[in-house]
């Protein structure tokens, strides 16, 4: 309960963060979308119809008001120049956003089935035949992987994957009329380049953590009553471990959403990062603002699910004495 | 205990040697130890930490710790050199007819897993007996053992029931599959003594019982003398001597033998004054919202030595706390030199500082790792009296001579001393301020007999010297004969009572003291045995 208040206030102060660093930006919408060449009335009749002559901390408030109703406003872009026909190109935020955060989340939610599962088999192995060769190229090539910026591994696999042997398409545009499979095969390369920027981090991880309770007093009394190398990972010390691996599992799920900006970039597909970025660029507050809040949330969300999951594992905070 | 068993040989160990690396380095560990073990028969083990005991333990199950190796030598267990085993064939062994019994219970214990699934884990592994009738038979064991609730005590996790609970359920854990040898290895070390009382009466039935060998470890040769039927003493990774457990009791024949018990023969004349140097009135004191201080009052007499003995979780260490000002009172004062003192640290003067020092039960933690003796001792003569440069090297020199040890060691790091030159150089370092009290928080419980006895005389040489006043925090009793004037007992944060050694120690008692008395081991091989028969009639 605690945990969740805290994750709200954590919101919350995110939310004002949102919308001050947005508000000391220089230039704002009017002035974008009129030019350089409007005149200041011109450029002050806008700013008073979108709301932006108003203060800051009243835009504030009449906004988070909007947003606890779930409206997050309407964008900026598309709004007719001239007054009184408004409404008919401008779109609302939430319609804008819903198609967008669903390509996101089916092009992360693919790379986290493929991640989480395989950097958890990677780390236990890796753990299970420490020091072995196995495990030093399986933490060597991790390092690389995760050093390695997205864009590049980005780059690298679209060099092998699509130019070199073209198996799959460098462009992953989608809309509502392409079919589940063929949205597989369209994102393959950005579901790849995501599940190994964040595989590595996950099983180097999962491979310490369990490594670490390798060394504990109990675990040497498992081996002293005859357990098998296997039973020994796995029966005792993975059950342990899985606190600190769903901490990591969840910063890296975060790390994934957010990550999937320049992704998403690179193979032109039509998420809720490409959307964020094209709108900071045209000053379109109330969709930047709004993309913001939903990272944020999902950062919050994600954190209080692995602190849930670390609870239930252990049974001293599950079952008190 | 029985004398007619039969003579059937279950484990001969011979000319074991095994190396161990640290410090990147190989070091011996054991240098051609011979044991022998016969069918129900116990054997004890004892020597100080280092001696090799708990290498030879776990080496008669085959097993070497990480880093360790046989290098030589035969471990014939029923006939099958366990040394040539390979790990798969040893599994098959260990836990099964082989068992262990860890000395921490709550850290061998996987926290994870319930007691019961954990209790029948290596017999359920060989599927020896269906899952139900191991069940059962688990429950019979935890009722032999005297656990409470025995029925539903397996549903329970690890850190849901106490250490001496913990430690006969591990019993129960290398009785399940009914081994043919049990290593216990310190089982009751972690214990107080007044639990060590009932874990060992049930670990000593229970092998009775079955008939099961067993090696018991241990640094105690009173505990040793109440459980084994022989005795090996362990120096240096060599035997010393080996005698059946009355002959070596009654007759040792070797000087290192003897020494084992030294501290129990010290004994300091009790001498008290009326002129209190620290007088702590009606304390109470808690952590966050649990009380663990009632209304406590203790009387220290200048230049003497008051010892506070307790079981764990009575409260003297947090009184300890409460004197320094490191966790201020809820209620009551602290007269100190005829002055009150302030509850918290922070508004006390650094005069009022420098006079209270205190000594830690573990050196190791106690010091920073990476400053050489010179700085640690050096510190405290810098901050509280100002003196630097050659003045202050001569000091430290000195406090040097005054613990026994040289300038040969100033530039030393914490990690090149012995355990009982860190606690010296503790002791220093509180000196350096030049106190007029000095709390000593279980500083001997961490060192073994002989090292024990070397600070527990240093200690009483300075206080002729210097004339500065001890709290000596202990639980154990033999300590508190050798060091202490008066003695405060405590129980479940409340004071028992407090008076003179020849007064606490001497009948009659009030029910707690008396308790706490009669479950000190005593080096009679019959005082387990009288003191249950004398406790349930």
């Amino acid at each position: 309960m605690l945990r969740l208040t805290l994750g709200l206030v954590t919101v919350f102060a995110f939310s004002v963060i949102i919308f001050s660093t947005f508000s000391f930006l220089p230039g704002d919408f009017a002035t974008e979308i009129l030019g350089q060449s409007a005149t200041k009335s011109a450029v002050k009749a806008l700013r008073a119809e979108l709301g932006l002559d108003k203060p800051p901390v009243t835009r504030y408030f009449d906004w988070l008001g909007n947003v606890f109703q779930g409206d997050f406003g309407s964008s900026f872009s598309g709004r007719s120049k001239v007054q009184g026909d408004q409404g008919d190109r401008s779109r609302e935020v939430v319609g804008l956003i819903i198609p967008r955060l669903k390509n996101t989340l089916f092009l992360t939610g693919v790379a986290a089935m493929l991640a989480i599962p395989l950097s958890l088999i990677l780390g236990i192995s890796a753990a299970l035949y420490r020091n072995s060769y196995y495990d030093r190229s399986a933490t060597g090539v991790s390092l690389v992987t995760v050093s390695s910026p997205e864009f590049f591994t980005a780059y690298i696999f679209i060099l092998l994957l699509a130019t070199l042997f073209p198996v799959f398409p460098t462009i992953s545009t989608v809309d509502e009329t392409t079919t589940l499979v063929e949205r597989f095969y369209r994102t393959a390369l950005p579901v790849f380049t995501l599940t190994l920027i964040t595989m590595g981090h996950m099983m180097r991880m999962t491979r310490s953590a369990i490594i670490n309770i390798l060394s504990s007093e109990y675990i040497e009394m498992a081996k002293l009553s005859g357990a098998s190398r296997y039973e020994v990972v796995v029966k005792h010390a993975l059950p342990n471990a899985w606190a600190p691996i769903s901490q990591v599992i969840a910063i890296n799920l975060a790390y994934m959403l957010i990550g999937s900006v320049v992704v998403e970039y690179v193979f032109n597909y039509q998420g809720i990062g490409r959307l964020m970025v094209g709108s900071v660029y045209n000053r379109d507050l109330p969709v930047v603002q709004a993309c913001a809040l939903i990272f944020a949330s999902t950062y919050v969300i994600l954190n209080l699910i692995a602190d849930l999951i670390g609870i239930i594992s252990n049974p001293r905070l599950l079952y008190p004495k | 205990m029985t004398s007619n068993k039969s003579k059937e040989l279950l484990l001969e160990m011979k000319n074991i040697h095994i190396d161990g690396f640290s410090d990147e380095r190989w070091h011996k560990i054991l240098k051609g130890v011979d044991l022998t073990l016969y069918r129900g028969e116990i054997l004890g083990l004892i020597g100080e930490s280092g001696a090799g005991k708990s290498t030879m333990g776990k080496a008669a199950m085959g097993y070497t710790q990480p880093g360790c190796k046989i290098i030589k030598g035969e471990i014939n267990f029923n006939g099958i050199d366990l040394a040539k085993l390979t790990e798969f064939e040893k599994r098959k062994i260990w836990g099964t007819k082989i068992s262990y019994v860890a000395q921490s219970a709550a850290a061998s214990f996987n926290p994870a897993h319930r007691l019961m699934d954990q209790t029948i884990s290596a017999a359920n592994r060989l599927k020896l007996n269906p899952t139900d009738a191991l069940k059962k038979d688990a429950v019979q064991l935890y009722e032999s053992l005297q656990l409470p609730d025995a029925e539903n005590i397996g549903d329970r996790y690890p850190h849901q029931v106490s250490g001496g609970q913990l430690q006969r359920i591990m019993t129960a854990m290398a009785m399940s599959p009914r081994p043919e040898l049990i290593i216990f290895d310190e089982p009751t070390t972690a214990l107080d003594v007044t639990t060590q009382v009932e874990v060992l009466s049930a670990m000593r039935s229970i092998v009775d019982k079955f008939n099961t060998a067993a090696i018991y470890i241990t640094h105690d040769l009173a505990v040793v003398a109440q459980m084994a039927d022989r005795i090996k003493v362990l120096r240096y990774g060599e035997e010393v001597e080996e005698a059946e457990t009355r002959d070596m009791l009654s007759n040792p024949k070797e000087e290192y033998t003897k020494s084992l018990w030294s501290v129990r023969s010290l004994i300091k004349p009790e001498e008290t004054n009326e002129d209190y140097i620290l007088s702590i009135k009606n304390i109470d004191a808690a952590y966050g919202s649990s009380k663990v201080l009632h209304n406590v009052s203790i009387d220290i007499p200048k230049g003497k030595t008051v010892a506070i003995v307790g079981e764990s979780g009575s409260g003297k260490s947090t009184t300890a706390r409460v004197i320094t000002g490191l966790l201020p009172q809820i209620k009551g004062e602290i007269i100190f030199d005829g002055k009150k003192l302030s509850p918290k640290l922070e508004q006390r003067s650094k005069e009022e500082l420098r006079k209270i020092q205190i000594i830690f039960q573990m050196p190791d933690t106690a010091m920073n790792p990476r400053q050489t003796v010179d700085e640690i001792i050096g510190r405290p003569i810098e901050f509280y009296q100002g003196i630097k440069g050659k003045e202050r090297e001569a000091k430290v020199i000195e406090l040097l001579k005054m613990i026994e040890l040289d300038e040969t060691f100033l530039d030393r790091l914490p990690s090149e001393l012995s355990g009982g030159q860190k606690q010296r150089i503790c002791i220093a370092r509180a000196l350096a301020a030049n106190p007029d009290l000095i709390i000593c928080d279980e500083v001997t419980s961490a060192l073994d007999q002989i090292v024990q006895e070397g600070i527990l005389k240093l200690l009483q040489k300075l206080q002729k010297e210097l004339g500065v006043t001890y709290i000596f925090i202990t639980h154990d009793i033999a300590t508190v004969k050798a060091i202490s004037d008066e003695i405060v007992v405590m129980y479940q944060g409340e004071v028992v009572e407090q008076g003179l050694k020849s007064k606490i120690l001497n009948p009659p008692h009030p029910d707690y003291t008396e308790l706490l008395l009669s479950s000190v081991p005593e080096m009679n091989p019959d005082w387990l045995t009288n003191l249950l028969n004398k406790r349930s009639s």
